[in-house]
């Protein structure tokens, strides 16, 4: 092998090199952007649902009250039979078994939208009014092209005569999509077209807003013992090496530690936001001390030397100088931290978030679930309306996420001081 | 009740924070003397004075209070007739001779029922009623004995400052509470199981099948049933499923990390640099369920699709699946750390390589990451102890079955999934199937603490070298 040959392979050896390098980023970024059109690309429809637009004669004979009726009256009105009435009217089936075919493209909640409408107005008696009643989870799938129809008969969840109706509606006109009302505001259900992450989405404000007060003073008040105060000694070493390791400890753990401690020990609620909420701050306090910790140490020495040449003494110069000068650092660790703790998981299933929970918590001691415990909850459902619903949920988690970093990014990059 | 309280004992501070201010200016006014601090110490001294003992004692009080109303009302119940062999019954009638107090109880009662629901009725007013007086004679005595020092213009930031410090202190010791709360509530389920289960059988068993361990009273097993949960609970196919599927991430993690934090640390401009960290950086943001999602209904699908074209069996909860996702979760973790590793490797041994005509990749290979090399790997080993912590990636996409095996299209087990799926539901307290989830988390915690503290040490040993 001559010189120039051998200059060449080790050319060729430089560029393979860096190829790799830059593939290796390529395909990091690469998975970014598949796991996000993936997401995206199955969730976007959950955002609207189908309806079936119906016209609902309120019959004085079926209804039992009168126009004018008061709230309570229509509350503990029947509205069944009224709803059976108008439905059927929407296709014209000949028998009862096609009837029962033609209720079950509706959705269970069919009753009470109608109640709804007549608690807005209640003069409908013997009027005709056109309502957009939810349809079933399976129409659902079927109108937003989810759900292939050329399967054979039996292997679909949509029989052949419920097709003709759904073309008989379309043609119609009498299908469409509206915004989904009930994916916001409706806890969980067993029901996909009624499913929603009300519940969980108030589970998880309510988690981290105690995850928040508990962990944020705590965290700070000891970065700050740590780096002001603490003398130099086994003692303070011992607390070091501790917070470093608790950072680094499994979830799950801290799932096992709030079971033991917090549910059999001092029995605080099963499945509440409560118990999540200490859970998660005691998984959060390390990683919110650590940020805490380097912004308090990036302080130069000379903003505390100034404030105690003038007579400031030790507190007064930390807390009147130094922390402040520290904060937007300490904030935006603690966002960071907050938003590691929106998403975990595992601690919240062993803690029993993963409990069926329909009403939507009113305090923090009620049993609830959260957003990431809805996920997992959701994508074991065998129904393909959840897979809609899972993926929205995780559009929902994931742009909370991307909120949370982006204020924290900012918060440092506007007014963290850089001491050069 | 306690929410009274604590907006009482707020009122108070708050009051006596601007009484001590004021306090103070009239008798440095009418005495004429100069006060040892400014007026608004001596009113953070009152507040302190004022809330910290009461607070604490609030705290101690809701800690104990049910404990002891519940073992004084069995105990009552007890004396009054009623017959419960174990504990579980126990807690079943004081549940509802709580329920028949609060009124919320549908079912019989009987006599025995409603002299205990009465008692409980009678202990809950006593407590209540002692926890408020207590309180407040606490806040009257601090006040006064503070109130009293202040007058005689104590040095009160100083005091208010060794108050504070305290705090501060305490604070800190939380990290070690929570430490010692973990270690504890591992050890005292993990003794309660291995006092039932041989530690060796354990360790070196090869079945895990805990469903088989229905037992309810661990003291009552008999001969045949203890052979039985002998060998029900083998920890070796779930190290191995455990670390298999951990392998199987290093070997998506590594070389990505590894070649992307070599090329973010020695080509790429700063701009690239700039740009494509924190986007590597948002793959260890996302939560880990949605990565579980992912790979159990996209990537296992299609990994099954695929063996299905090639003529494979390839099982939809494939470790091989959950290995990959978890490798890419992964991915940022290695090449953040060995990025700043490198980053901290002296210009002079570069300089000193490209002197002798090495070429930018030769000085890499054989200068730069030899010189990183106990960095890296301490990166490596940070990245393995989180792979094994990873709990919701293999809950959604491993299986739950503990198969030894070594086929990444099979399905396999790991120690975080089984610890899920003990626990999930219902749980009976005292049955070895609950306690060996604890056995389990004792496991995962010596593990991932044994590999961060190689890995700590492995990164400050090569910090200092360089500093």
């Amino acid at each position: 092998m001559t010189k120039e040959e051998r200059l060449k392979k080790r050319h060729r050896a430089e560029k393979r090199f860096r190829f790799y390098g830059l593939t290796s980023i390529f395909v990091a970024l690469l998975f970014v952007i598949i796991l996000v059109q993936n997401i995206f690309s199955k969730g976007s429809s959950a955002f609207k649902k189908t309806v079936i637009s119906t016209e609902v004669f309120f019959d004085q004979e079926l209804l039992e009250i009168q126009n004018g009726a008061s709230q309570e009256e229509i509350m503990e009105a029947d509205f069944y039979d009224i709803m059976i009435e108008n439905l059927i009217k929407a296709y014209p089936a000949k028998d009862r078994d096609e009837e029962d075919e033609l209720l079950k493209l509706f959705s269970g909640d069919a009753e009470i939208e109608i109640k709804k409408a007549f608690l807005n107005d209640n003069n409908l008696i013997g009027q005709t009014i056109t309502l957009d009643l939810t349809a079933s989870d399976d129409i659902d799938q079927l109108h937003k092209g989810n759900y292939p129809r050329d399967l054979p008969e039996e292997r679909r969840r949509i029989s052949d005569f419920q097709l003709v109706i759904y073309d008989y509606f379309v043609e119609n006109k009498k299908i469409s999509k509206n915004f989904n009302n009930y994916f916001f505001n409706n806890g969980d259900s067993r029901d996909p077209e009624l499913a929603g992450i009300g519940g969980a989405l108030v589970g998880s404000f309510y988690s981290i807003l105690i995850c928040l007060l508990l962990a944020f003073p705590v965290a700070v008040l000891a970065s700050i013992y740590l780096e002001e105060f603490a003398p130099k000694n086994k003692i303070t070493d011992f607390i070091e090496i501790n917070i470093n390791n608790l950072a680094a400890v499994p979830s799950i753990v801290y799932g096992l530690l709030a079971l033991q401690i917090l549910l059999a020990t001092i029995q605080l609620p099963r499945s509440t936001p409560l118990v999540a909420g200490i859970t998660l701050a005691l998984m959060t306090l390390p990683r919110i001390i650590i940020p805490c910790r380097a912004s308090l140490k990036a302080v130069p020495p000379s903003i505390r030397e100034g404030a105690l040449a003038v007579g400031a003494s030790k507190f007064q110069s930390v807390f009147h100088h130094v922390v402040p000068l520290a904060l937007p650092g300490t904030l935006s660790g603690t966002i960071i931290g907050l938003a590691q703790a929106l998403g975990e998981t595992a601690p919240l299933i062993l803690i029993g978030m993963v409990a069926f929970v329909v009403d939507i918590p009113s305090s923090p001691v009620d049993p609830s679930s959260s957003l990431p415990v809805q996920v997992y909850l959701w994508s074991e459902s065998a129904e393909r309306g959840f897979v809609e619903k899972t993926s929205a949920t995780i559009m929902m988690l994931l742009s909370f996420l991307i909120v949370m970093n982006f204020i924290a990014v900012y918060l440092r990059q506007k007014f963290e001081k850089r001491w050069n | 009740m306690n929410i009274v309280l604590i907006f009482l004992i707020t009122i108070f501070s708050v009051s006596l924070f601007f009484y001590g201010k004021s306090k103070t200016k009239t008798i440095s006014i009418k005495d004429n003397i100069k006060l040892n601090a400014l007026p608004k110490f001596y009113g953070y001294y009152l507040v302190l004075w004022c809330s910290i003992p009461a607070l604490v004692f609030l705290l101690v009080w809701s800690l104990f209070e049910p404990v002891i109303i519940k073992s004084i009302i069995i105990e009552t119940a007890a004396n009054q007739g009623a017959i419960f062999s174990d504990k579980n019954e126990a807690n079943l009638i004081y549940e509802k001779i709580k329920a028949i107090h609060l009124g919320t109880y549908f079912g019989d009662i009987d006599s025995i029922l409603k002299e205990s629901a009465l008692a409980y009725a009678k202990f809950i007013n006593l407590f209540t009623n002692s926890k408020v007086v207590l309180i407040f004679g606490i806040i009257i005595a601090s006040v006064i004995y503070s109130l009293k020092k202040i007058k005689n213009n104590n040095k009160a930031r100083d005091d208010v400052e060794v108050i504070l410090k305290g705090l501060l202190f305490v604070s800190s010791l939380i990290a070690i509470l929570t430490t010692l709360g973990i270690i504890f509530s591992l050890l005292f389920e993990s003794i309660k199981f291995f006092s039932v289960i041989n530690i060796f059988d354990y360790l070196f068993g090869t079945n895990w099948s805990p469903q088989r361990a229905f037992v309810r009273d661990a003291s009552s097993i008999t001969a045949a049933e203890f052979e039985e949960l002998k060998d029900a609970f083998g920890f070796i196919p779930l190290i191995a499923g455990t670390s298999f599927i951990a392998f199987i991430a290093m070997l998506v993690a590594v070389p990505i990390g590894l070649f992307s934090g070599i090329y973010m640390a020695e080509y790429a401009s700063i701009k690239v640099r700039r740009i494509s960290k924190p986007i590597i950086e948002i793959l260890a943001g996302i939560p880990t369920v949605v990565y579980g999602f992912f790979a159990a209904l996209t990537v296992g699908p299609f990994f099954r699709q695929v063996g299905e074209n090639l003529g494979l069996t390839v099982s939809s909860e494939s470790a091989l699946a959950a290995g990959l996702i978890m490798g890419i979760m992964i991915i940022p973790y290695v090449s953040s750390l060995s990025d700043d590793v490198i980053n901290s490797v002296p210009q002079s041994l570069r300089d000193g390589s490209y002197a002798v005509g090495a070429t930018k990749s030769e000085t890499i290979k054989q200068v730069v990451i030899p010189a990183a090399l106990p960095g890296i790997i301490g990166s490596v080993l940070l990245a393995v102890s989180r792979a094994i912590g990873e709990t919701m990636i293999v809950v959604m996409a491993a299986g739950l079955a503990a198969n030894l095996t070594i086929n990444p299209l099979e399905s396999t087990t790991t120690i975080t999934t089984q610890i899920v799926m003990i626990l999930v539901g219902d749980q009976e307290f005292d049955s070895p199937k609950t306690q060996s989830a604890f056995a389990l988390g004792l496991t995962l915690f010596v593990a991932t603490l044994i590999l961060n503290y190689i890995a700590q040490r492995a990164v400050k040993k090569y910090r200092e070298k360089y500093d």
